[in-house]
């Protein structure tokens, strides 16, 4: 499936700022999974600079700006010919061992709650083979999670966000990760773009979801939001511990940091076979 | 002496003999009037305050500009015993050095089944951020201090490394300095080998690691935390002597490609950090995010080249305590060779046979936290009373993989001024290696010296004072 996205986000500042750094991770690698046909991240007014691709994988760019600056957008816009592979990540060059992946950090540390419902849901699996115990982890944190916008924070951890029985993607992909960390199976925050479609589910086109080792097949995606192992209407970005460290972007301001309004705005959309051509 | 206390070496005295290193030394001693020796304490003190060498004492609140305590009865090692521990230290920082080099890499040890994976990729200081990055020579530790001890004549001990940002040079180099100033006619008696190019030495050393992107003589910078750091004296002291700049996070910002310092002529792009910062805060858009010591994106640019930070971010993985038992295991592994400095036999409390030994034992061993340090949440078992061994079990059993164990060593004694004269005083030493282009090691080190009657517990948080570390000539 051939996706075009589109993905600005816009910073506006009550007061002028004296300047900005961004560590940005906005560059999908290509794999099995995706190719990208092109991409460009253009940093409005910045100046981009040290660029590396970090062991995971992943793109990883500075960009500055020099104040005062009341504004500044960052634009994204690329097309990615995807092929669904049932959530299996194949053919991503990277050299982080999955144990490093074993870490908790704030935001998936697991509290009785998360330890009880990862015992829970491997109940009776101890034959079963790690990627139906992954499943049925996923599973267990469907159930326990409403999807509800607008009720959890950037900062609420799986523990918060399990005993609100609420969240987004950010938070099942949390819980998802904290409970299969309980269960000793390395898993990962995973960052990129969905494509909306009307099959009842709600979707955020700007999407998290988790990636759970399976020593016979690698990392596989796990999207507890929608139900679903990622296919070929997803497009992935970058990973990491958790949402923090696997942020698309990571600002800060410099001097007196003011009010600070954030509007993200994403569009993913099928590139019809005619259009193709037209290019 | 009892059947299960070993004799105590004493450095200077074999039996009632002076041993030769020390004949100078005891005739200085004994030919020097009382009043004389507390007015040579008293202008020591005064010395120290004036050059303003002071050490914090975390946790233990009182006055944070307290000195740190001086002994003035030097601590001698002979050529021959110098030559040993040298070619040791080297061999041992070497020997890091490969293995941080490969576990960020290919983790071929880890492939060899010589150490478990979990103990490296679970580790705290195991950074994902530096995995598949070789810093300029492969080099992540560049300053290592070892810590030993001694038990007998040919006994040295290493009790453990220090790869991240080591600090108390700045005593060795103040002790030296004081001692020569006090007593000059000492240092023409004695053919004592100097340690005063340690800063011409460290200077180089940074120098040679500086990206391949800087052209001409690279800016070299000290990263401190700031003036309320305990060891922020050394900072500067070391910044001083190299002749660079002392800066903060503040001072620092990163532009396309390069870290700059801000100066009163403009941005002067900066080349090689020597940090003293914990990995933790130097970059607030990689690590903690809450961060105000670090400079943002400062992490970028070292991964892209730009600049050499010292230590490497994730060096600290090889100075861990649960590693530490794998140090014999990396010499033979990467070098090829024997170790020519032995470890003290460390039980591992996340391995169960090993624990129930240690909480048998609790009254012999000395039990650490595995990522402890300063001498603080210690058991030294034959120095405690029974109560306090049995809260320290429930805290072992509770959350064993959080401590290691090791036999209460006989650590030698050096003779120290006390009330009455000198007495002999528990000592350890921490040589400080330098790796760059070369391994470069200063002879002598900083010797600790536990103050108190019996104690063997020689940290400068926990009352232990210092002394000057002399290694004879050939």
């Amino acid at each position: 499936m051939r996706l075009s996205i589109r993905h600005i986000t816009r910073y506006r500042f009550d007061e002028p700022v004296r300047g900005i750094v961004q560590s940005q991770k906005l560059w999908p690698a290509s794999c099995d999974n995706q190719r990208i046909l092109s991409w460009e991240v253009t940093s409005h007014g910045g100046q981009t600079g040290a660029e590396f691709t970090d062991g995971a994988g992943d793109v990883i760019r500075l960009a500055t700006w020099r104040g005062p600056l009341t504004e500044l957008t960052v634009e994204v816009t690329g097309e990615v010919e995807t092929t669904d592979l049932f959530g299996v990540l194949r053919g991503h060059r990277e050299r982080v061992p999955p144990s490093a992946y074993l870490r908790d950090t704030r935001q998936v540390e697991a509290d009785a709650a998360l330890k009880a419902l990862s015992a829970v849901a491997l109940k009776g699996m101890e034959g079963a083979s790690a990627l139906d115990r992954a499943h049925a982890l996923s599973r267990a944190v469907s159930g326990a999670i409403a999807y509800k916008p607008g009720e959890t924070k950037p900062h609420t951890t799986a523990s918060e966000a399990l005993s609100g029985g609420v969240g987004v993607c950010q938070d099942h992909a949390h819980a998802l990760i904290s409970i299969a960390h309980v269960a000793e199976m390395p898993a990962r925050y995973v960052t990129g773009y969905l494509q909306a479609s009307e099959d009842g589910f709600p979707h955020e086109a700007s999407h998290a979801w988790a990636e759970i080792w399976v020593p016979e097949l690698g990392w596989v995606g796990f999207d507890a939001a929608n139900e679903c192992c990622p296919d070929e209407r997803y497009v992935r970005l970058g990973s990491g511990y958790d949402a923090l460290d696997a942020a698309p972007i990571r600002g800060l301001v410099q001097g007196a940091a003011p009010e600070e309004h954030l509007e993200v705005e994403v569009m993913v959309n099928a590139v019809q076979s005619g259009q193709q051509q037209q290019q | 002496m009892s059947a299960t206390k070993p004799a105590i070496f004493n450095e200077m005295l074999n039996g009632e003999q002076v041993r030769s290193a020390y004949q100078n030394l005891e005739k200085w001693y004994r030919s020097m009037p009382a009043e004389l020796r507390s007015l040579k304490q008293s202008e020591a003190e005064a010395l120290f305050r004036r050059v303003g060498i002071t050490f914090a004492v975390y946790g233990e609140g009182g006055d944070p500009e307290r000195l740190i305590p001086f002994d003035m009865f030097p601590r001698v090692m002979t050529a021959e015993e110098w030559r040993k521990l040298d070619r040791g230290v080297r061999q041992r920082a070497a020997a890091l050095n490969a293995f941080l080099a490969d576990v960020y890499d290919r983790r071929e040890i880890i492939r060899a089944g010589k150490i478990p994976e979990h103990l490296v990729t679970n580790n705290e200081a195991f950074e994902k951020a530096a995995i598949g990055f070789r810093p300029p020579r492969g080099v992540f530790s560049h300053i290592v201090g070892v810590d030993l001890v001694r038990t007998g004549p040919d006994q040295f001990y290493v009790l453990e490394d220090n790869c991240r940002t080591p600090s108390g040079v700045s005593y060795m180099l103040q002790n030296r300095e004081i001692m020569m100033r006090m007593f000059p006619q000492l240092f023409m008696e004695s053919r004592i080998r100097p340690v005063d190019g340690y800063a011409g030495l460290l200077k180089k050393t940074l120098a040679s690691v500086a990206p391949q992107k800087c052209q001409g003589e690279p800016n070299i910078v000290i990263l401190t935390p700031g003036h309320f750091n305990s060891a922020y004296y050394e900072h500067s002291f070391l910044a001083d002597l190299m002749g660079v700049e002392l800066v903060e996070g503040q001072d620092l910002f990163v532009e396309g490609d390069f870290v700059w310092m801000k100066t009163t002529e403009g941005p002067k792009k900066v080349d090689v950090i020597y940090r003293r910062i914990d990995d933790a805060f130097i970059d607030p858009l990689c690590f903690r995010p809450d961060s105000m010591l670090g400079v943002p994106g400062l992490m970028s640019v070292y991964r892209s080249g730009g600049v050499t930070i010292c230590s490497a971010p994730g060096a600290g993985v090889a100075d861990d305590k649960a590693i530490y038992t794998f140090v014999p295991e990396m010499i033979r592994f990467y070098l090829g060779e024997e170790p020519i400095l032995e470890n003290v036999p460390t039980w591992q409390c996340a391995k169960p046979d090993d624990c129930k030994y240690v909480l048998e034992n609790l009254s012999e061993l000395v039990v650490k936290e595995v990522h402890g340090s300063g001498g603080y949440g210690m058991l030294v078992g034959p120095k405690s009373d029974k109560s306090t061994i049995e809260s320290f079990a429930a805290k072992i059993r509770k959350n064993p993989d959080n401590y290691i164990a090791q036999p209460t060593l006989a650590l030698s004694a050096c003779p120290t001024f006390v009330e009455e004269g000198i007495a002999p005083r528990h000592v350890d030493l921490r040589p400080y290696c330098l790796v760059g282009e070369t391994i470069e090691l200063v002879p002598g080190g900083l010797t600790r010296v536990a103050l108190t009657e019996g104690s063997l517990v020689v940290n400068s948080s926990q009352g232990g004072g210092v002394k000057d570390t002399w290694v004879l000539a050939e």
